[in-house]
């Protein structure tokens, strides 16, 4: 079998200036912190990230988490994700000229991705009709009702986030930390996961692992539980 | 000015019914939680990926997997059920959202809305909203009825929308207002206020329905 398993400075080893990047998580819930540090020691540069939101900034003596901690490293160029909100630094990065941001409905962002992974041309979506989100894109009127043609989104790199993982790469989110774990596994050339917890292949049940290493290039460990 | 929001959530509430599925929005939509009667049953989407969102986790009780669409923590109902963003938002556009009760920054008497966006100053992003008012079978305002004094429900809204006609019922500490082909028909008026009141709260015609009843209190 293939050895995947390295530690989180290999699995980024690879990672250059430029990059599409997707990053699992919510506002950090589910983000593999351990690759963001790896990508932070390594230092690179005018990265695309592809992520629901910013992560979260540094506030309150506690530091920054997941996509946070690279805009406080400036090492994003482009930002593609639905909610910028809660990290000031987007904001400041767009009216500095640094930062381009893209922002795309939380649901339309997953069906793109997913259409990437699944081989689909695109997906047409009522989100989004007579808006702005609208400029520049086809609409087909289907039965009556307009939709909006949104097309896949792929990425170079996927970094996402397990609970547990096998050896062979497959694995699960629990809880909340699913996410856009799962379908941001299927739509980039190389992915790689955190895991919290590694077991071998046969060690647990095929049904506990509902996202199939076959996805998975490279496997991190080391990822812990946010203590809050 | 908690008092008005107090009331703003809990006359929403009573709109809830049993068995729905509901989808609150930060901030004042998620006060609508606390006002929810003991026999109404509702289970509560949380589009970051579960259904069966119980209260904010008291200190000492968080789970670091557990968070709401606001990133805070809070606990699940035995009911609940959790899945990726994909599933997520199947749910949402999928019409299986019976009611999602979200702010506004402006809203219209078309029943347009716009809560995402004030270009050049802030850029928040729809997150799910866009997602949320298209799919949702009824979507509620819930909202104070002015931004410090200056109308938010107008004949036209002038930010970026959020989605065209979607608004069927807005809820202000005024009173109660359902959008209609007409335009927007006030309902309910709360006590403290005349319907002078509101119409020189809000920047577009204020139709009062020949049935109009005082603003339900908790």
């Amino acid at each position: 079998m293939i050895r995947k398993i390295m530690t989180a400075d290999e699995a980024v080893a690879d990672i250059k200036d430029g990059a599409s990047i997707m990053v699992g998580g919510f506002l950090g819930t589910g983000t593999p912190e351990v690759l963001i540090d790896a990508l932070i020691r390594k230092g690179v540069k005018n990265l695309t990230i592809i992520c629901n939101d910013g992560g979260l900034p540094a506030k309150d003596g506690k530091p920054a988490r997941g996509v946070g901690k690279l805009l406080e490293h400036k090492m994003i160029s482009k930002l593609i994700a639905s909610h910028v909100g809660m990290t000031p630094l987007v904001g400041q990065g767009m009216n500095e000229g640094t930062l381009e941001c893209t922002l795309v409905p939380q649901g339309t962002l997953a069906e793109r991705i997913r259409a990437a992974g699944a081989g689909l041309g695109g997906v047409l979506t009522p989100t989004g009709v007579g808006t702005i989100i609208a400029e520049g894109k086809e609409t087909l009127t289907l039965n009556g009702k307009e939709y909006l043609l949104e097309m896949p989104l792929h990425a170079d790199f996927a970094l996402c986030r397990a609970s547990e993982c096998d050896d062979f790469g497959n694995f699960r989110c629990n809880l909340a930390t699913k996410n856009f774990n799962g379908v941001m596994a299927m739509a980039a050339d190389t992915v790689i996961i955190a895991s919290e917890r590694i077991i071998r292949t046969g060690e647990n049940h095929p049904d506990d692992f509902v996202i199939p290493g076959i996805f998975v290039d490279r496997i991190v460990g080391g990822e812990q539980p946010w203590l809050i | 000015m908690a008092d008005l929001k107090a009331r703003i959530a809990a006359r929403t509430a009573k709109e809830l019914k049993d068995g729905d599925v509901v989808n609150l929005g930060i901030g004042l939509p998620t006060l609508v939680a606390n006002y929810i009667p003991e026999d109404v049953h509702v289970v509560i989407h949380s589009e970051n990926g579960f259904t069966g969102l119980s209260e904010e986790a008291k200190e000492g009780r968080e789970h670091p997997d557990v968070v709401n669409s606001g990133g805070c923590f809070v606990r699940y109902t035995p009911e609940a059920n959790f899945f990726d963003t994909p599933t997520s938002f199947a749910i949402v556009r999928g019409g299986h959202v019976d009611v999602t009760v979200l702010g506004a920054m402006e809203v219209d008497e078309k029943g347009n809305l716009a809560n995402w966006i004030v270009p050049g100053k802030m850029v928040a992003g729809m997150g799910g909203a866009m997602d949320l008012v298209v799919g949702a079978k009824k979507v509620i305002i819930s909202m104070l009825h002015t931004q410090k004094g200056k109308p938010k429900i107008l004949k036209e809204c002038t930010l970026p929308y959020t989605a065209l006609g979607v608004v069927k019922m807005i809820i202000t500490e005024m009173g109660v207002m359902e959008i209609t082909p007409e335009g927007i028909v006030l309902t309910e008026l709360h006590p403290d206020y005349t319907v002078e009141d509101v119409q020189a709260a809000t920047a577009c015609d204020v139709i009062v329905s020949p049935n109009l009843k005082a603003m339900e209190e908790a």
